[in-house]
């Protein structure tokens, strides 16, 4: 039985979506509706750049940082991170994708960065497929995984060969998410400057 | 030793990409018309692989239905939630006709497909260690 995790005395009581949180997600989420009904540039601006900085520097510090610690970590020690990490997270970065998206689509109709003719139009239909990209692996690899994985870690004899494998996906796709953001500064930071 | 199961979770994310790659090619040609052809398409395809996934899923034994409709009905929500924001933006940038309809049939196809997807993810551990024990 060596693939199970037997409880640790110090494992937390894993909450899967931490419930205090939820009011600072609708509370933006609210301020988003606004921006856009709104259509202010400013207001516009603000929810792009801070929610795409947030989001890129979130996943390049995981895919570079965390990722490789994490990789070299026992399972136990993973799991026990996991359990704190990935219930924050799972209120953070779709939170995160939603503002910027959303603030994003609406910025670039304001500014008619999307009136712009081809060939210099394939640097937002590049944006599109760096997005594109990224919501697939996240949404349909990275989020299952790390979803499984809480769940797991709440039964009574957690099993380690499930955590690692789960985990082991989390380490590859957060450095391929990674790797997307390099591709999303180079192709903002250009159209920024049109 | 981990529970031989049918690829729903592969078919899945198939149906999310054919879907994504439907929003990247018309958010790719705006402000000009929708390419509806290429587009109906995509949905069509991502609608049978969805459903083809709800037959494989029906007929699956000793599977975690309960926590399997747990995780599904949370993330509807949440999702619903992003979809909600999607659609607002797109009513409020006067998206209509047919483009706005088939731009809510895709939401609507990866409302079934994600939630679908989670479940299945999470259950599927739960009903391995159920068979085994």
């Amino acid at each position: 039985m060596a693939d199970v995790l037997v409880g640790a005395p110090s494992r937390p009581k894993i909450q899967i979506v931490p419930v205090r949180g939820l009011p600072v997600v609708a509370v933006v989420l609210a301020g988003l509706v606004a921006t856009i009904a709104a259509n202010k540039l400013w207001a516009l601006e603000f929810y792009h750049v801070a929610g795409g900085g947030m989001w890129t520097a979130l996943d390049l510090f995981l895919g570079f940082v965390i990722g490789p610690i994490l990789a070299k970590m026992p399972v136990q020690a993973r799991a026990e991170f996991s359990a704190r990490f990935m219930p924050k997270m799972l209120l953070i970065m779709p939170t995160l994708v939603t503002m910027t998206l959303a603030s994003g689509w609406q910025l670039a109709r304001l500014v008619g960065n999307l009136e712009v003719g081809y060939p210099k139009h394939w640097w937002l239909t590049a944006s599109f497929i760096v997005v594109g990209v990224m919501a697939v692996i996240a949404i349909g690899v990275l989020e299952p995984a790390n979803i499984a994985v809480l769940f797991e870690m709440r039964k009574p004899a957690p099993n380690g060969e499930v955590i690692a494998r789960l985990m082991r996906r989390f380490i590859y796709t957060a450095g391929i998410t990674g790797a997307m953001q390099i591709a999303t500064l180079i192709i903002m930071t250009r159209l920024a400057s049109w | 030793m981990v529970r031989k199961l049918p690829p729903i979770a592969e078919i899945a994310v198939g149906a999310m990409t054919l879907i994504i790659v439907g929003g990247i090619t018309l958010a790719s040609r705006l402000p000009r018309p929708a390419p509806m052809p290429v587009l109906i398409a995509l949905l069509a395809a991502a609608a049978v692989l969805v459903l083809v996934d709800v037959m494989l899923l029906a007929r699956l034994r000793d599977f975690a239905w309960p926590l399997f409709f747990k995780v599904a009905k949370w993330t509807l929500l949440a999702y619903a939630v992003m979809y909600g924001m999607l659609e607002f933006t797109f009513v409020y940038d006067h998206v209509g006709g047919s483009t706005l309809a088939v731009l809510t049939l895709m939401l609507v196809v990866i409302a079934i497909d994600v939630p679908l997807l989670f479940g299945f993810s999470v259950a599927r551990y739960a009903g391995e260690r159920q068979a085994a024990s």
